[in-house]
């Protein structure tokens, strides 16, 4: 199925939602869930759970969960058609607006409008939290190893990496 | 003494640091990104504003406020701002290049494994602990994000953002549609609350 045909939908699909993308990479996984697994059926719940663990454990931004997502639908050029069409629209549009305006000036406006969406990409945060807990956690050990590293990570000031290896090591000794 | 007379025993004020070439933005930016377990933001910010100092902390938060104003992956939006103002297109694109090339081709790697080995039970019993502790980490950064807005008690934005939890995460609705629906609504309301305030 890896023909031109299924790279243009992954550069239409992914170049759009990047243009909805407020608030980072996190706000916009139930997007890439929703093209990637309800419209498209690329992949199975599991297999996105797996994507965003492999994008958490690798360095880089955290858009790069969309890489997974182009290489597993058409191998190496998918990944590198969803990386791209994720990355190259919304920054010729910051390129752009750049050049134009130096700096924010005085305008009350990009501070009002960026106010104004914070509660929705913290919104959107916690519906990716919600759509992947649905993925990742199938047991009530599941749920728990997520509740314990949500609270650890809240609450101390634990490197998040530690966090992963112990959910790692946990799974290995099948404990989840 | 005259401040141009480092001879005289005091050591000299820092030389205004020099600006850095496309390939020395190329590195940079690799070398940040590939610090960055977990989002990049924190080193990038080190790396510009306290080892390089090729931007201050007022420069920098002003650049990130535009990027973070529009749309797109944050990061990705500072490295084509930050490489533009330093060396023009060119590099916008060396920087660019140097934030996305090096993660790329680890998680390309990474995912030409997991293509051969996914299946393999050990394999999928560590991703699935993995997993799960990986949403625990993006519900404790949520929780962290939400907690001014819960201290500052401003129920119109948490009205908006339970809203758009509802429609995105439980209804499964669109993102461009809510997005296209709530923005418009959050920035009036945002506009009008603060209109009542400064009355």
């Amino acid at each position: 199925m890896t023909g031109i045909g299924t790279l243009f939908t992954i550069a239409l699909a992914f170049g759009w939602l990047s243009l909805f993308a407020v608030g980072g990479a996190a706000a916009a996984i139930p997007e890439i869930h929703r093209i990637a697994v309800e419209l498209n059926h690329w992949m199975t719940e599991a297999q996105f759970a797996d994507a965003f663990a492999i994008a958490q454990l690798s360095p880089g931004p955290n858009v790069l969960i969309v890489t997974l997502v182009g290489f597993h639908v058409a191998g190496i050029a998918g990944a590198l058609v969803a990386t791209l069409a994720m990355c190259v629209p919304t920054a010729a549009l910051a390129y752009a607006v750049s050049r134009l305006i130096n700096r924010a000036g005085d305008s009350p406006w990009p501070a009002l409008v960026q106010a104004a969406l914070v509660p929705l990409s913290i919104g959107l945060m916690a519906a990716s939290g919600l759509i992947l807990a649905f993925a990742a956690d199938g047991s009530v050990a599941a749920v728990a190893l997520t509740l314990v590293a949500a609270v650890l990570a809240a609450a101390t000031s634990l490197n998040p990496v530690w966090l992963l290896v112990a959910g790692g090591v946990l799974g290995l000794l099948g404990w989840i | 003494m005259s401040p141009d007379s480092p001879a005289a025993g005091l050591p000299p004020d820092p030389p205004p640091p020099a600006l850095p070439g496309r390939f020395a933005l190329f590195l940079a930016f690799a070398k940040m990104s590939l610090a960055g377990f977990g989002g990049v933001l924190v080193f990038a910010r080190r790396a510009i504003v306290d080892r390089h100092r090729w931007m201050t902390a007022d420069e920098f938060n002003e650049t990130f406020a535009l990027c973070h104003f529009l749309p797109g992956p944050n990061i990705v939006n500072l490295s084509v701002v930050f490489g533009a103002r330093i060396r023009g297109f060119s590099g916008s694109i060396a920087a660019f290049a140097g934030l996305l090339a090096p993660p790329f081709l680890i998680v390309t790697t990474l995912a030409l494994l997991y293509a051969h080995y996914g299946d393999v039970p050990a394999l999928r019993r560590v991703l699935n602990g993995v997993s799960c502790a990986a949403v625990g980490l993006l519900l404790a950064v949520t929780w962290r994000m939400m907690l001014p807005l819960l201290k500052r008690r401003e129920p119109v934005a948490l009205a908006m953002l339970v809203a758009v939890f509802i429609a995105v995460g439980v209804v499964r609705w669109p993102l461009p549609q809510v997005l296209l629906a709530t923005i418009p609504l959050s920035i009036a309301a945002t506009w009008l609350m603060r209109r009542r305030r400064a009355a």
